[in-house]
């Protein structure tokens, strides 16, 4: 990055890298084990042959036969191959909250006192871990106004379907659960409030936005009626606009007898601020890989955070983390309870996670999170639509909460360019912007949202970039048509995503699909 | 090597500055002169062709004699096959389908053309769904959705068509209103047909939905609703359209693309109806009525599907009026609402307000209906 321009000269690996299954040779190993001693196998036995039988593969599994080094080779070409939050200004995924997980609380949970536990242990074994658990479910309690917590859904989408299990077990025990067969949504809550219902077995109606963006009060009218289980819906929506009128949406709901649960997993702009209590939500969850900090992880290990209000307490999955006054235990007695979404208590290491996070920030700090997300993200507004090409849908004039979903369709009707070939070039100057815009009303989405963690200055750097590649867009726009020039891989053909024979989500699926 | 076909209709959007609402017809083309209207085709049609330039030599592009294809090629300094013959500076709708019947039979593989509504029923006239073809929006009607949304990006879309960068297609509406009627004031448009147009997809959407649903598994998903949830007791009417005709696909039953069927349980009763068929079929009988907004442009009622006339729509009732559109359709409205003409402006303003449009299986959305 030179004085004059803000745009890096960026180059990122391209190691052409095989699958680690590509790079197995046959008998080759990490390490070799001694052969057992005599005196040894006179006590023990031969180690194996004492296990009980139903633990005993009848054949190996097929795992990749590789030397120590090469290992880490692999995985270094690979950690090469990446953009992410500790490496670039990572603000272009929106709805993602992107932020920095303080490494502190990671040494935490790879620390042996934590990692040599086993959720099998007498819990008068584990009394700290369920300390922290039960003293995170108070924070949550304290942030949403919700009444309880349970971290057993291992992400977001997990959490709804919860959510809509809880619904479901309401209604069954009012004996309505067959005449309540419809989940209302709005089109820019995310789309897994509308997904999770339906894999439920709920019909699904989802409101469109008016044209500020927002869901009509009437258009709910129209959807509510006795056929009415829930509602899902997120607010601020995937566009950053609040909705002002979200009581009057409970209030609706409540009265045609549905349930209301509140999607915030992305909750960054309003800790502190405003809560699912005070809107009169029954239900919410929080993901704390995205406004706690806990890391994403490539689609895990996460945690959806789920809060009920006391009415909805005897539905939550078993067991419940809980706390007599000397000392913490695990409640499996819930008669009501939808049963379990996860094996044993949530993925703790996120938990363990979110739980230092909040202690090093306070009630203050966490209000100070929000404040500093949505100055930021409200700098970054003013400053992309400076930008030709570049519009922000709905809401004109006014502040957002803690994200945008912009638009490129000026830029594209005038160049041609879209915003995949924005997001490709964007690659070379060492920067990410995401695809995922569901459901494409708006056209050539791009949704940024810069939490609290970056500085101006990095913020000013993104900024740049996009000036750059606009820049290119309209005098060459070739150059950005034929992106990346500088990243790991050129344009991918999705084609054949359309055409399952084609592709496969593990090595065992493509040898099965492939017949090798 | 690829052929592409160009026809332009060197005098489409000329009336459109001159304020007279269309080109259709000798006299109203000679009004606009006097008026001083200038062709605006060519230069429009200039701009999509400075998009394909580089594909020069991957393509062969025929064309017709000068101000119908010839010279704007040939300004590009491409090199274009010239066929056909026409009388220079009166050209007439029969040279477009003349034209496109040619390009036709020379087997191009995409036919662009330059024109409006007028254009579109020429060339849906003569070659109809045989060809695929994109429109280059240089009319002053432009009702029908077989254009691109400007020239440059029909230059964009008939490259990426050309190097199988774009493989589906898509049935898009032809649409064309009454000139006549419309100068002094009455609106009355007609669904003329479809013409197959290359399928943009959304790139963006594609990279994350990987096996995206494409418009047609959405209609036949709204399609399986649809028939879940007939009633024995009910007679349907189904209305012009394609989501509408995959109902009928579905069910195995003979049905009219243009026009209105009417079904009983399950079985056809009748096809192609107009409306006094439609009154004679309904009378004293429990009646649905299923009908899907034209793309783009939302149309619900008045616009193609006539015959379900107000008195028609009063009979069945607003409660049994079904509204199917896939959401790729409706998204294609960017926020407009549904749209109702029925002639009958009590009849619009009861029509208006919040509906619920069933947009997949065990799936539906509120939308707005203005009149």
């Amino acid at each position: 990055m030179t004085r004059e321009s803000k745009v890096r000269n960026f180059h990122q690996a391209k190691w052409d890298e095989p699958v680690i299954y590509e790079l197995s040779s046959k008998g080759e190993r990490g390490i070799l084990f001694p052969e057992i001693e005599k005196e040894i196998e006179a006590i023990v036995g031969d180690g194996i042959s004492k296990l009980p039988s139903n633990m005993i593969r009848a054949q190996p599994p097929n795992l990749p036969e590789l030397s120590q080094m090469q290992v880490l080779k692999h995985y270094l070409r690979m950690s090469q191959q990446t953009l992410g939050a500790d490496l670039n200004v990572d603000i272009g995924q929106g709805t993602c909250t992107m932020k920095y997980s303080p490494k502190i609380n990671e040494q935490f949970a790879t620390a042996p006192k934590f990692t040599e536990l086993h959720p099998s242990q007498d819990e008068s074994t584990v009394q700290g871990i369920l300390e922290i658990i039960y003293k995170l479910d108070l924070f949550l309690r304290e942030i949403s106004g919700l009444d309880k917590f349970t971290f057993q859904p291992g992400g977001g989408s997990q959490a709804i379907f919860a959510m809509v299990s809880i619904i479901y077990a309401h209604h069954e025990a009012n004996g309505e659960a067959e005449q309540r067969d419809e989940i209302i949504s709005t089109m820019f809550s995310h789309p897994s409030d509308a997904a999770a219902p339906n894999v439920k077995g709920y019909r699904v109606i989802n409101i469109y936005p008016n044209e500020d963006g927002l869901p009509d009060v009437e258009a709910l009218t129209e959807a509510v009626s006795e056929r009415t289980a829930g509602l899902l819906i997120t607010n601020p929506e995937d566009t950053g606009i609040f909705n002002p009128r979200i009581k009057e949406f409970t209030r609706i709901v409540h009265e045609a007898g549905g349930v209301c649960g509140y999607d915030q997993a992305n909750a960054n702009g309003v800790l502190g601020i405003t809560r699912a209590k005070e809107a009169d939500f029954d239900l919410c969850f929080f993901n704390l890989h995205k406004t706690f900090s806990s890391p994403h992880g490539c689609g895990g290990p996460a945690s959806g955070a789920l809060g009920v209000s006391k009415e909805f307490m005897k539905y939550l999955p078993v067991p419940l983390v809980e706390y007599d006054g000397s000392k913490y235990h695990l409640n499996y007695d819930i008669p009501k309870s939808i049963g379990k979404v996860r094996s044993f208590y949530g993925v703790v290491p996120a938990i363990l996670k979110a739980y230092s996070w909040i202690m090093s920030l306070g009630k203050d700090g966490l209000r100070e999170v929000s404040e500093i997300a949505v100055l930021n993200n409200n700098y970054l507004l003013k400053k992309i639509l400076e930008i030709r090409g570049a519009s922000a849908p709905y809401a004109k004039g006014r502040h957002r909460i803690e994200q945008v979903r912009y638009s490129w369709d000026e830029l594209y009707k005038e160049t041609g360019v879209t915003t995949e070939d924005v997001t490709c070039r964007m690659a070379d100057f060492g920067f990410h912007m995401w695809s995922s815009h569901h459901p494409f009303i708006v056209p050539q989405p791009f949704t940024l949202e810069p939490t609290e963690s970056y500085s101006k200055t990095e913020l000013d750097e993104y900024i740049s970039g996009l000036k750059k590649v606009v820049e290119e867009a309209y005098e060459n726009p070739e150059i950005v048509k034929g992106a990346p020039h500088r990243s790991v891989v050129h344009k991918i053909d999705h084609d054949p995503l359309d055409d399952p024979s084609k592709w496969a989500i593990t090595w065992r699926s493509y040898l099965k699909k492939s017949k090798k | 090597m690829k052929k592409l076909g160009l026809i332009i209709n060197p005098i489409a959007g000329m009336g459109g500055k001159v304020g007279l609402k269309g080109t259709d017809g000798l006299e109203i083309l000679a009004k606009a002169r006097n008026l001083g209207a200038k062709p605006i085709s060519p230069q429009r049609t200039i701009k999509t062709l400075e998009r394909l330039t580089s594909l020069e030599d991957e393509i062969e592009l025929i064309t017709y004699p000068g101000e119908m294809g010839e010279g704007v090629v040939k300004q590009c300094g491409l090199n274009p096959k010239i066929i056909g013959s026409i009388d220079e500076g009166n050209t007439t709708p029969y040279d477009t389908q003349q034209a496109s019947k040619e390009l036709y039979e020379l087997k191009v593989d995409l036919l662009l053309f330059a024109g409006g509504d007028g254009t579109a029923r020429d060339i849906y006239n003569s070659v109809g769904t045989k060809l695929v073809v994109l429109g280059i929006p240089t009319g002053v009607k432009m009702h029908s959705a077989v254009y691109a949304c400007n020239p440059m990006r029909a230059g964009d879309l008939a490259a990426s068509y050309l190097q199988g960068e774009v493989r589906e297609l898509k049935e898009a509406e032809v649409m064309d209103i009454d000139e006549e009627a419309f100068r002094s004031g009455i609106v009355s448009a007609k669904l003329y047909g479809y013409l197959n147009i290359p399928y943009e997809r959304n790139h963006v959407q594609r990279l994350k939905s990987g096996s995206s649903i494409n418009e047609r598994y959405s209609q036949e998903a709204i399609a399986q609703e649809i028939i879940e949830n007939m009633e024995e007791d009910y007679y349907y009417i189904i209305g012009p359209g394609t989501t509408t005709r995959s109902i009928m696909e579905r069910l195995k039953l003979e049905n009219t693309l243009l026009g209105v069927d009417i079904v009983h349980r399950k079985q056809l009763v009748e096809k192609d109806l107009s409306e006094k068929g439609i009154l004679e079929h309904i009378r004293e009988k429990k009646v649905k009525m299923i009908v899907t907004p034209i793309g783009g442009q939302g149309f619900l009622l008045g616009r193609g599907n006539q015959q379900i006339s107000s008195e028609v729509i009063k009979q069945i009732g607003k409660d049994n009026i079904i509204i199917i559109a896939t959401k790729q359709k409706i998204n294609s409205l960017n926020g407009q609402p549904f749209l109702v003409d029925t002639g009958d402006s009590d009849l619009d303003r009861m029509l208006s307000g919040f509906v619920s449009a069933v947009t997949g299986y065990r799936e539906s959305v509120i939308y707005r209906i203005s009149s």
